[in-house]
């Protein structure tokens, strides 16, 4: 295959950014969009240019660390695909692709197609966690939880981080995967204890951390590589309001 | 070398209480005035800042990916052994440990093997409390499979991604002391040095992978939880940064090194495509529960459709070669068999690499929607990379690297020949042998953080006392400089081939001779093959841009750099350890029908190497496995 | 409760249930249009004579849910520019709809719409003269009252006026059609499996609204341009409207 790549280029976070042409040819159908990269890094070192700076790393589909905008689209136009297990063969020869990073005020971009996602990280810290001291567990059998809390938060907790809910979302939003955050352990007896700080405090992180607001229209669950479902964005905005509610009536 | 392993007194049973009990603790309002450096943000790397931080050490925490949350951890997918015994089906914890031991071929520690057992139950009830969303059954319980070669069910899971959700649980715990202040975390760090003072570990050197600086943190005890070696192989089933560097820098500074040549190749892969290859796909073993691996008997067959292949022109080489675990044999056995079909010609896909796993014979039992409820994730990962569907057509599978049992050596307190640096996880040597079982790993990693480096290292600070050095002083500041005189040394030969080419030819190499199946003239000219890449990787490569900024070019050279020389130890314990155990196959030592012969008599013990110094063969020492528990016993699976 | 990025969603959800709720009692008082002028004079009427603590209660109740709505939205879209300041080279979508993406355009529109429709119908501005139009038809005891059939046919008699609120009408529709789903959501009131259900009853809702307020504007002009006779078809000849009008200025006088 004979790609004609467009792809953003950008030297630092405050440096102006811009699109760069390069052809590319010889593209196997079985390569991963990644590889596909691999191959252009290697054709622009050969021609002693700097190559371009992008985040991977299991190129498995689990690790999230995959974060471009291909098309338009976060991790591409396929669903259900990080960009890692994107395949050439979707593509067509002598398409012209254009790659950008993941665009949002709260994800500022470090260099080309890397951006910083420690928003993310922050939002967990102030409240993605149940409080156990380690060792201080009760045996695992101890509170029976039914199959159908677990299945549902376990679809909840295969959220991987990556981003592409906020990179899809016309408002950067970052409620899909805040509300996924907070609704695994929410769903869970364990998460009772903490569940309205829970709802508050990430609420409050998310919104400091400069994302947009969540407008309803599903572009991220769509755009989502484990397909997170709208719904614990629902029951985010039903916990918040009830320990809003409970704090005022406290 | 000093290799007492410092294994506790008294029956196996009660050793690890006994060394808890006769271990010095730090006081409560101590705590804080101790520095710990944890290198690595994994399962054994989260959940130890975690616990150390929630104890009230204050820890720095390092990794080099972009949050703790995507260490490589995450990718497993089966799950995690523990002895609850919850199915009544025969499993205790000296059954684990027997198993562990075994399966692990007796190359391991008996004393660490137990205490991993005794531990993974505390693991499963941590992670439940932390909201892992472990699979249920109807009744609200727990529910298990048998999993890699076990004959009761002991595997705990979370679908497709236990590795995922464990990681979770740590990186929550993580979180909270991160925001609580006792733990600061380092993102996008990547370890380049251990710094010593005399003898000691006492801090690291890291560069800051987006500003590119270079700097030096230091603390009373360091600990490195930075995975395997897999890499070293370019294709294998670890992430694209996963790298040798901080275990490969500490050995050069005094750790000394066990077992390289223990690598673990995983029998179910998807085969390799083509030249544009990054990394191998590994789908879960539990695959093999439903799946019957096979081949066509004749090469002539290799190249039809699977489906039009009659029954009788097969060879479900694992059933007929082991009846009575038949397509569930361990990782080793059904790995080699692979290949040895393939080398008789009879492997399938492009490049004859690759046999198949068919699930025709279980969708007409089952029905597909079972099957496809089982590894409906799987099967369409499977698609997504060939481009095939297995539910009409069988999948095809190859085997990988994808686990190292070789690592840093290390006592009963985890720590390593350099005291005060602790070595954790896949990183260490200890507990798998010469073969890791299925569901393993991530129990050890967690035991190891959790439960075991509190004590341990809480034993060795109430010792030595705190008092970190300066970041100022002079031994820092030496190994600071050495390491920027290295990193000039990457920027400058401006050459013509550009890391990762040197990666791919690197990992040919040890493929071909240090693969799954090694022998003496073949590692032999591994080693010379490796020099020479090593001259012609100093004189040729090419790395653009500056030192003191984000370069993911000089980043990989300096991975790549310890690879090279990492390679070469690894293929040179292969050449010295004179016998197949495990992992580790020698075409030498093999029975007539091609079962591995282990030497007991002369390699019952790990291999650990110590550094010489640049362009100086290192040496090798011996830790002897004394077996007071178990009966070495030739391990079969027929 | 409000400050939060979910407070002002809330305020969104609950002020647009109201307006929801209001469109609805409007639309059914219009369609009375239909049944002819004694009908819908005699509604208006009762609508004006409610005791003026539940009339005005009303009405700033609904000025401020109007207010709400519109003070938020726009503080909502200033933070959702600033959240994403660099547009992709490609804005491409998935799932989301036209009328989802929009919401703000045609909220917009509807919010200009309000205004001139109560100009229009309410405080009369546009046209004084339909404050003057009074009749006894419709009236519960023979006394003159406000004659609202009148006033809504001469006003829909425009073509441009009634083209200008049909349009606006479809724009009530594609905002109804997410925003009546939306609240659902906002409130946490919705889940996977009841997703499909509410959305087609919004769709349903809005299409209903839409059809509801359009028939009034479109049946004057039918009967304008000489379609079909909907109304008494006196009320389209010339003269009707500046008798109405004269005989108020003549009773006014007297």
């Amino acid at each position: 295959m004979k790609l004609t790549l467009k792809i953003w280029r950008q030297n630092g976070p405050s440096a102006n950014g811009s699109f760069e042409s390069h052809t590319l040819d010889g593209v196997s159908e079985d390569s991963s969009f990644l590889e596909m990269l691999d191959q252009l890094n290697e054709q622009l070192l050969g021609e002693g240019k700097e190559p371009v700076a992008f985040d991977h790393d299991c190129r498995e589909g689990i690790c999230g660390t995959c974060s471009l905008t291909i098309n338009g689209h976060a991790h591409g136009p396929e669903d259900s695909t990080t960009t890692c297990q994107l395949h050439m063969r979707k593509f067509r020869d002598g398409e012209t692709v254009t790659i950008e990073p993941f665009r949002a005020n709260a994800f500022p971009i470090v260099r080309d197609l890397i951006v910083d996602r420690s928003a993310f990280d922050r939002i967990v810290q102030s409240g993605g966690f149940i409080s156990v001291r380690t060792g201080s567990a009760p045996d695992g059998n101890a509170i029976p939880i039914s199959k159908v809390d677990a299945d549902n938060a376990m679809d909840a907790a295969a959220c991987i981080g990556c981003g592409a809910c906020v990179a899809s979302c016309k408002n950067a939003s970052a409620m899909l995967f805040t509300s996924a955050k907070a609704a695994h352990l929410n769903l869970l007896p364990q998460g009772q204890a903490e569940k309205d700080e829970r709802a508050i405090n990430m609420v409050k992180t998310m919104d400091e951390a400069g994302f947009g607001n969540c407008r309803n229209y599903g572009e991220c669950s769509a755009a989502c590589p484990k397909d997170i479902s709208l719904d614990y964005i629902a029951k985010l905005n039903r916990d918040h309001a009830k320990a809003k509610l409970k704090k005022i009536f406290s | 070398m000093n290799l007492d392993p410092q294994i506790p007194e008294g029956p196996l049973s009660d050793k690890w209480d006994n060394h808890r009990f006769s271990s010095k603790l730090v006081n409560p309002a101590n705590k804080r005035k101790y520095r710990i450096i944890v290198v690595g943000s994994g399962l054994a790397g989260g959940s130890a800042a975690a616990t150390l931080g929630e104890l009230g050490y204050q820890v720095d925490c390092f990794c080099y990916q972009d949050t703790p949350r995507r260490a490589h951890s995450i990718a497993a997918q089966g799950g995690i052994n523990a002895a609850k015994n919850y199915q009544n089906d025969g499993d205790s914890i000296h059954r684990l440990f027997y198993d562990t031991v075994k399966g692990g071929d007796f190359r391991s520690r008996e004393a660490n093997v137990y205490r991993l057992a005794q531990n993974s139950t505390n693991i499963i009830d941590q992670c439940v409390a932390q909201g892992v969303p472990f699979a249920r059954e109807y009744g609200g319980l727990l529910a298990n499979r048998s999993f890699g070669g076990a004959q009761v069910s002991r595997t705990f899971y979370a679908r497709g991604q236990t590795g995922q959700q464990l990681l979770l649980g740590a990186y929550s715990a993580l979180s909270r002391q991160i925001a609580s202040g006792q733990v600061k975390m380092h993102t996008r760090h990547e370890m380049l040095d251990l710094v010593t003072v005399d003898g000691h570990a006492k801090g690291i050197i890291t560069r800051n992978l987006v500003t590119g600086g270079t700097d030096a943190w230091t603390a009373d005890a360091v600990l490195l939880c930075t995975g395997g070696y897999g890499n070293v192989y370019y294709l294998s089933t670890n992430a694209a940064g996963c790298n040798v560097t901080a275990t490969y820098r500490a050995h050069r500074r005094g750790a000394g090194f066990a077992n390289p040549c223990f690598t673990q190749i995983h029998p179910t892969c998807i085969p390799v495509a083509g030249d544009h290859q990054s990394k191998l796909t590994l789908m879960s073993e539990s695959l093999r529960n439903d799946g019957r691996v096979w081949v066509p008997n004749d090469k002539e067959s290799c190249g039809l459709n699977p489906n039009d292949i009659k029954e009788e022109l097969r060879d479900y080489f694992l059933e007929r070669k082991y009846p009575s675990f038949g397509n569930l044999a361990p990782r080793d056995i059904s790995s080699r068999s692979a290949k040895e079909a393939c080398d008789e010609g009879r492997g399938v896909g492009p490049g004859g690499r690759g046999v198949y796993l068919d699930f025709a014979d279980s969708i007409s039992r089952l029905g597909e929607s079972a099957i496809r409820e089982r590894y409906g994730n799987l099967f369409q990962m499977y698609e997504r990379i060939t481009g095939e569907n297995a539910y009409n057509r069988p999948m095809r599978i190859y085997p990988a690297i994808h686990y190292t049992m070789g690592g840093l050596w290390v006592d009963y307190n985890l720590q390593s020949t350099v005291p005060g640096c602790f070595v954790l996880g896949e990183a260490n040597f200890s507990d798998h042998g010469a073969n890791r079982l299925g569901a393993s790993a991530l129990m050890q990693g967690l035991s190891d953080g959790y439960f075991v480096i509190p004590y341990t290292v809480g034993n060795y600070l109430a010792r030595s006392g705190a008092g970190s050095i300066s970041p100022d002083g002079p031994e820092v500041k030496e190994v600071l400089e050495s390491v920027k005189e290295r990193t000039s040394q990457l920027l400058s030969p401006q050459g013509k081939r550009s890391s990762r080419s040197y990666h791919k030819e690197l990992g040919q190499i040890m493929w071909e001779f240090a693969g799954m199946a090694r022998n003496e003239s073949g590692l032999k000219k591994a080693i010379g093959q490796i020099q020479d890449l090593r001259d012609d990787f100093n004189k040729n490569l090419i790395v653009p841009g500056e030192g003191d900024r984000l370069n993911v070019e000089l980043e990989r050279a300096g991975r790549v750099r310890d690879f090279i020389d990492f390679g070469e130890l690894l293929c040179r314990d292969a050449l010295e350890r004179n016998e197949s155990c495990g992992g580790h196959f020698r075409e030498e030592h093999q029975t007539a029908d091609g079962e591995a012969t282990r030497d007991d008599e002369n390699f019952a013990h790990a291999a650990v190497w110590e550094y010489k110094g640049e362009g100086k063969e290192p040496t090798r020492h011996k830790e002897d496995l004394k077996y007071e528990n178990i009966e070495l016993a030739v391990r079969s699976y027929k | 409760m409000f400050s939060s990025s979910l407070g002002k969603k809330y305020l969104m959800a609950l002020s647009g249930l109201v307006l929801i709720g209001f469109v609805f009692v409007h639309m059914a008082g219009n369609l009375q249009v239909l049944l002819g002028q004694a009908q819908i004079n005699a509604y208006a009427h009762s609508l004006q004579s409610l005791p003026w603590f539940i009339l005005w209660g009303s009405r700033l109740f609904l000025l401020a849910a109007v207010l709400i709505h519109a003070f938020t939205a726009y503080s909502l879209i200033v933070e959702n520019r600033k959240a994403r300041p660099n547009l992709n080279e490609i804005e491409a979508t998935k799932r989301a709809g036209l009328a989802s993406l929009r919401m703000g355009l045609t909220g917009s529109i509807l919010l200009a719409f309000i205004v001139f429709h109560l100009l229009h119908f309410t405080i009369r501005t546009i046209y004084p003269e339909y404050a003057e139009m009074m009749t006894t038809v419709g009236s519960p005891d023979g006394t003159e009252i406000h004659d609202a059939f009148l006033m809504v046919i001469s006003g829909f008699k425009h073509d441009v006026i009634s083209v200008f609120y049909v349009v606006a009408m479809g724009m009530l529709c594609a905002h109804l059609s997410h925003g009546f789903s939306s609240v659902f959501q906002s409130l946490g009131l919705r889940s996977e499996s009841w997703r499909a259900k509410i959305d087609l009853v919004a769709i349903g809702y809005a299409w209903i609204i839409f059809v509801g307020f359009s028939i009034v504007p479109l049946s004057v002009l039918a009967q304008k341009h000489g379609i079909y006779e909907f109304y008494d078809p006196s009320f389209f000849s010339q003269e009707v409207e500046e008798k109405s009008l004269s005989t108020n200025l003549l009773n006014n006088e007297s």
